[in-house]
């Protein structure tokens, strides 16, 4: 299913989290810590909030706690 | 210096760090704008994790009725030397988008501050030597007895306990709880500490609880949201009932709020005092100083009281005239 990462499109597999999406399309960083330290996702069970991105215009989602769907749109922070 | 738990564990730990002038009565106007400069003061030398930042405080008003309120409060705060500008509903709209179209306007205070409390009480206590976890038991004329019947002596004993001096010394002050809401960071949702202007008839009304609109950014991007007032006595449950009214108060003046994820809940306890200004000085009846029943206003005036105090010491004139916040008239009063 193809989904949009900052404004470019990718292909994911179908029951992807959103967390496994933005790591297979080789992202470095999904958000900043308050001191600017680049962050990705840690716990991948909605524990430690690492992974928070926007998605579909909601920042802050666990991507490791959503499902991608078709055309979902997610910014990093 | 002996706390209790840690020092900036208690009020200050939970409370917003505005430094705000409020003009209540003259004598808390002088206080307040008297402190704030002290804050000024010590801007360039506090550190980072201090989060100062001068974000001001905007008054709002919610129609023609409040504008003349915000009339009045800005003749105050000009013969007190305090800056501030009367904004229209539009000029309101432009410096703060996210709050509800169509206020009647709003009183801008620019040189109000955001601190972070308990990080600058530490900054504040560091030359000086910290007992934690030392509960006091009593206090007399030049003697302090903890809990573990160790004894301490000193020349001068200031008591600054909060709502704890009131059991200490029998000061009338009465716990005042109020909640907040810390949310994840939303960087330029409110660029002001946002203020309802009938937040001060509600803060101070004699009605068992209520709570008003008051939002606070922080340097972090984070916005704290309050403010609600309750006697309840030292239970620090979250109300449910009440945390919901004022979310729901704040939501209203910013329709946008209910979208922000909150982090975090949490409760408070103001000192407050019967006639609305802090003890602070010398208590002779029972030969120490205090310095306490400050209400919402512990930070802002934190400064001043310190001030008021060491002159007192000292034998010294203080900046400002003393004689409203001496601690004695809480026992005329009883009388």
């Amino acid at each position: 299913m193809l989904i949009k990462i900052d404004n470019q499109t990718y292909t994911v597999k179908e029951g992807s989290t959103v967390a496994a999406a933005l790591m297979s399309c080789g992202l470095q960083k999904i958000r900043s810590s308050i001191n600017g330290q680049a962050r990705l996702p840690f716990c991948g069970m909605g524990i430690c909030y690492e992974c928070r991105a926007n998605i579909n215009g909601v920042s802050y989602e666990r991507s490791c706690m959503v499902l991608c769907s078709e055309g979902m749109e997610i910014n990093t922070l | 210096m002996l706390d209790s738990s840690f020092p900036g564990g208690g009020a200050t730990a939970a409370c917003m760090g505005h430094v705000v002038v409020m003009d209540d009565s003259p004598s808390m106007l002088e206080l307040t704008s008297y402190s704030r400069q002290l804050w000024e003061g010590l801007t360039k030398e506090l550190p980072a994790n201090c989060e100062d930042e001068m974000f001001g405080t905007l008054w709002l008003a919610e129609d023609e009725s409040e504008m003349v309120e915000a009339q009045k409060k800005k003749s105050l705060y000009e013969n007190a030397g305090v800056e501030c500008q009367l904004l229209s509903g539009s000029e309101v709209e432009r410096l703060e988008p996210h709050l509800k179209p169509g206020l009647a306007g709003g009183l801008r205070v620019p040189g109000d501050r955001v601190v972070y409390p308990t990080n600058c009480v530490h900054y504040l206590l560091r030359d000086i030597e910290v007992r934690q976890n030392s509960k006091v038991e009593s206090v007399s004329a030049n003697e302090v007895t903890l809990l573990t019947g160790e004894v301490f002596k000193a020349k001068n004993i200031i008591v600054a306990a909060g709502v704890a001096s009131q059991h200490l010394l029998d000061l009338p002050i009465v716990p005042k709880k109020g909640h907040l809401v810390i949310t994840d960071r939303y960087p330029g949702f409110a660029s002001h500490q946002l203020i309802e202007l009938g937040y001060i008839k509600k803060a101070h009304g004699e009605s068992s609880s209520s709570c008003a609109f008051n939002i606070q950014p922080r340097s972090t991007g984070q916005m704290i949201i309050g403010s609600s007032r309750e006697f309840c006595g030292l239970d620090k449950t979250v109300n449910k009932k009440l945390l919901s009214d004022m979310l729901n108060r704040a939501n209203y003046f910013m329709p946008g709020l209910s979208k922000l994820k909150a982090l975090r809940v949490w409760t408070g306890f103001r000192p407050a005092s019967k006639d609305g200004l802090p003890f602070i000085g010398y208590l002779s009846d029972r030969k120490v100083y205090v310095c306490t029943g400050h209400e919402g206003l512990g930070i802002t005036t934190s400064l001043a009281s310190a001030k008021i105090i060491a002159a007192q010491i000292m034998g010294e004139e203080s900046e400002i005239d003393s004689s409203p916040y001496n601690p004695d008239r809480s026992f005329s009063h009883a009388n």
